[in-house]
This record gives structure tokens, sequence and C-alpha cells, in this order.
């Protein structure tokens, strides 16, 4: 490869390569881009000092600002935590039945309650909480409670969940009745109930109900079939149903009865957010 | 310029160009990885971890299998709005099982890194059935046939023994008993204590509220216990790792 002798109206030679007589302009990189390139380097350098960042015998370097991102989130998360620890606090320790007496922690309560909500209770009480009947999961928009529409009891049910592995959890178990009683006796009972609320029902079998549901319903579900929270046991008078009022649901329900299940929500959820969605499911319609 | 000169060298040969850009590529590779397998915020122990039962495994395979990953993720972030929507970041060591781990790239549902306990078995089977039935909101595909697939724990011992010999420690005892533990843990009213005492904490009853025992008891155990194994009351993150 011959050297060439050609200079560029900027004075630059050739980089000496010729292909075919086709030759090539030794142009140097611009001044400011090589500067960056450089640049880049040494800030580089500087990065893996100030940052954690080389390997060594049990740990990397850890940096000369000390960084890590453990530390990081749970700074943001402390500086979260004691911006709002006064009104937590105060949500936290008040008496639950004079917590609406206070406005400044019902609005608050209200509005980080619907954040707790969202995130922890609509998937199975819907985002406007009018659960979702044909799998069981109550609405909590109207004035129906299984276990208590009052504060204090909606507490208790959050924390504690029904049905769960909790030792506190709140627990009832209506029997199977396909065990108990046969396929007449069922559709017998099943027109009583709907009777109650008035619904259409053959009067025939529903009056033949009415002993069957003494001896073997009122017990939880009261004379009247109006239902006792203590127990867990649904009000049968009212046309609200969990799981469906027409006449094949219901028969499903006494033939196997039913065991919605609710988790604690103790460990995941701190008493100020147990608190502040109480206070929105309390808020939403329904509260006694 | 004498180095330009000695890389010409490298430039006009293209078998030593190959080996060299090879030897490159393999040290900033050593550089990267190697220190994964020694330093200690890699490897950190956490208390609790214990292999998959062998139901939880085969429900693992099964989300494996349904490519549940693609669109949830199973890796919360170190970042405070995650850590508030989904609960503690995830641990390296949290995954110290997984083979392959299942953390995802992309979120079109919910992380599901601690979903364990969030919902009822009741809550799993309708919204495998039909998600929309619950959340009218979600995209998730319908699975309803999870629930109608029996599954035996033919392969059981198979699978097990593949986990153990990518590192998982399942000892002899386990993959003996994997099928009585299989069944056992479907069955609230079988002798589970043998399953407890090998795989803590796990939880046992019919998961999927049928007889015999499908996909969905096998997936809904998996899901049931996923993030549930370390105790975080107790934990305490050594900040600067």
């Amino acid at each position: 490869m011959k050297k060439s002798d050609h200079t560029s109206e900027q004075g630059y030679g050739t980089t000496g390569h010729e292909w075919d007589g086709i030759e090539e302009w030794n142009n140097p990189l611009p001044r400011w881009w090589l500067w960056t390139f450089y640049l880049t380097i040494i800030w580089g350098l500087g990065y893996t000092i100030a940052y954690p960042a080389w390997p060594l015998i049990s740990q990397a370097t850890t940096g000369l600002l000390g960084y890590s991102t453990r530390a990081e989130v749970a700074e943001e998360i402390q500086r979260v935590e004691a911006a709002n620890a006064d009104i937590n606090g105060r949500l936290a320790s008040v008496e639950l039945t004079s917590l609406v007496e206070d406005p400044e922690l019902t609005q608050y309560a209200t509005s980080s309650g619907a954040a707790v909500f969202r995130t922890y209770c609509s998937q199975c009480h819907g985002s406007g909480a009018a659960g979702v009947q044909a799998a069981g999961y109550p609405n909590l928009l109207d004035d129906a409670w299984l276990w208590g529409g009052s504060i204090e009891d909606i507490h208790t049910t959050i924390t504690y969940g029904i049905r769960n592995e909790h030792p506190d959890s709140r627990y009832s178990e209506m029997p199977a009745f396909g065990d108990i009683l046969s396929d007449e006796e069922i559709a017998q009972v099943v027109n009583y109930v709907q009777s109650l609320s008035g619904a259409s029902q053959d009067a025939q079998l529903a009056a033949a109900g009415e002993e069957l549901f003494v001896d073997n319903c009122s017990a939880c579900h009261g004379e009247a079939g109006e239902g006792d929270p203590l127990q867990g046991a649904p009000n049968l008078a009212d046309a609200i149903w969990l799981y469906g009022g027409d006449f094949e649901t219901l028969t499903e329900t006494v033939r196997y009865s039913r065991y919605g299940v609710m988790p604690n929500w103790d460990d995941r959820l701190s008493e100020a957010e147990i608190r502040a969605v109480t206070l929105y499911v309390h808020r939403l319609g329904g509260g006694q | 310029m004498a180095i330009l000169d000695r890389h010409k060298i490298l430039e006009t040969n293209a078998t030593l160009l190959l080996i060299f850009s090879f030897l490159v590529v393999t040290i900033g590779g050593i550089v990267q990885i190697v220190p994964l397998f020694y330093l200690e915020n890699t490897i950190e122990k956490v208390e609790g971890m214990r292999p998959y039962s062998p139901l939880e495994l085969t429900g693992r395979e099964i989300y494996v299998r349904e490519g549940c990953y693609v669109c949830h993720s199973q890796m919360i972030r170190p970042m405070r709005d995650e850590v508030e929507r989904y609960g503690h970041y995830s641990l390296a060591a949290e995954s110290m099982y997984d083979h392959p781990f299942q953390w995802g790239s992309k979120r079109t549902g919910p992380d599901l890194a601690r979903v364990g306990g969030r919902y009822s078995d009741d809550w799993h089977v309708d919204h495998f059935r039909d998600p929309q039935s619950v959340v009218p909101e979600s995209v998730m595909p319908k699975y309803a046939f999870l629930e109608r697939t029996l599954i035996t724990p033919e392969y059981v011992e198979d699978l097990m023994s593949t986990h153990r010999f990518v590192g998982v420690p399942y000892t002899d005892e386990m993959i003996e008993n994997a099928r009585a533990d299989f069944r056992a843990q479907a069955d609230a009213d079988s002798d589970f204590d043998g399953l407890l005492e090998r795989y803590p904490g796990a939880q046992v009853r019919n998961f999927d509220g049928q007889d015999g025992i499908s996909e969905a008891d096998a997936l809904i155990a998996y899901m049931q216990m996923l993030g549930t194994l370390v105790d975080f009351s107790t934990f305490v993150p050594d900040a600067s790792r």
C-alpha cells in the first residue's frame, strides 16, 4: 500500500488505505465529541467510586455516598410514615365509636380507606363495593350485614376475617341439610324461606316448611328469619340475598351450605389502615 | 502510534480477532457474573425458605406452562409504591428454589410475589373459571379447564429429582414420599404430619373444593403459599445490601 500524498481542503492527509484507487480522508473526530468521550470515562470512574460497584472478597465496594436501594426505600417509607405519624397515631388510638366525631380524622380515614379498599378489597367486593352475588361476595352498600354493621363489628371482621385460619377469625357453620332433610323437605323449607320476604312461592309447600324451619333453622336465623349477626346468620326475611334468592340457588344453599371465606388483614395492614378502611366501608351507605 | 500498529495485526487477522474478542467478552462476563455466586448480599440466607412441596411444585409447573409470567411478575421492587401495594419487597432468597425464576418482565396483571393468603380459595376458583365474574375490569383469559383437569403425581418424583439436579435440596426422604405428600396436601382429612415436617408451613386442604386433585388444586396451592414463607414481622433487612 503506498502512502498517498493527497491532502484535503482542511489540510488533513489520508488514512493510507487505498482500495482500487479509492482513498479515505483521515479527518479527526470533532473536538467536542472527543472531549465528551473522555469525560464520560472519567465520570464513569467517579461513579464507581461514589456508588456500590466493584466486587471484592465478601461484598462489593459500598461507594463513598453509602447508597443502597434498601436504605433508600426504607428512608422513603419512613419519611411518609413520619409525615402521617400524628394522624395515623390518633386514628389508631381513638375510641372507634368516637372516630366519626372528629371531622379531620374522618376525612383522612375516608380517603385513605378508599385507597386501601381499592388495593385489598375490590377484587372480591368489587371496585364499587357492590359485591358479586353469583359468587357470594357481599354487597357492602346495602344495610344488610352478616356479622353486624356497626363500626366495631366491621373493624373486627376486617381485622380477623371470616372462616380463615386465624384463631380469632369469625366462624359460623351452617350444616349441609342435604344429609339431614329429604329433597321434598328442602323444597318445603326453601318455599317457606321465600315466603318470609314475600317472594313468589308455592303456598302449600311453604306452609309445610314452617315447622321444618322452626325445628332446623330458627335457632340461628331466628323465629321470623330475622337472622343473628352474632352468629353470622343472615336475615332471611328481607329481599337481600348473599348468593341469590331464587329456588335453585336457595336449594343449593340449604343442601350443601355455603362457607364464604374472607382473609384476615391484621398481618397485612396496620391498625390505622384497618380503621381507615373500616370507616370507609361504614360510610358506604349501610353503616349502623 | 505503535499500539495502533499492533492493533492492526488483530484487525487484519480474522481468527486472531475472533479469539481476542472472545477473551474480552469472557473477562467482562466473569467480572459481572462470578461475584454473584459468592458476594454475601446476593446469597443472603433467609429463615423460613424451603423447597416447594410436591403439590406446590406441580402447581408451579402449571404456572410456567400457562405462561402466567408473561402478564404477572413475581418481583416486588424496592420502591415505596410497590411495597405499599404488594407488601415487603422481594428478597433474592425468596426465589432461591425457583428453576426457572418467575420474576417476569411485564405487569399486565398485578404482581403475584405475595399473593398467598390474600384471597380465599373460592375466589381463586371463581377467578380462574371466569376472571371477569369477580373483577369486571380484568383482561385475563379464562382458565376453567384447570378445575376439570385431574392430575396424578405420576411424574412428581422425576420433577423433584430434576430440581435436585439443578441445586434444590430435596432429600431422598422427600422424593420417596412425594406421591403421598402430593395427595395428602389436597386432603384435609389425610395424615399430613410427615408433609408438614418436610415442608413447614405447607397449607393442607381441598383447594378447589371439588372431588379429586385437579390442576386448579395444584395451582391454588402454589398461589396460596407465594411469598408467605418468610416471616416479615421478625425479618430485619440488612440495609447495606
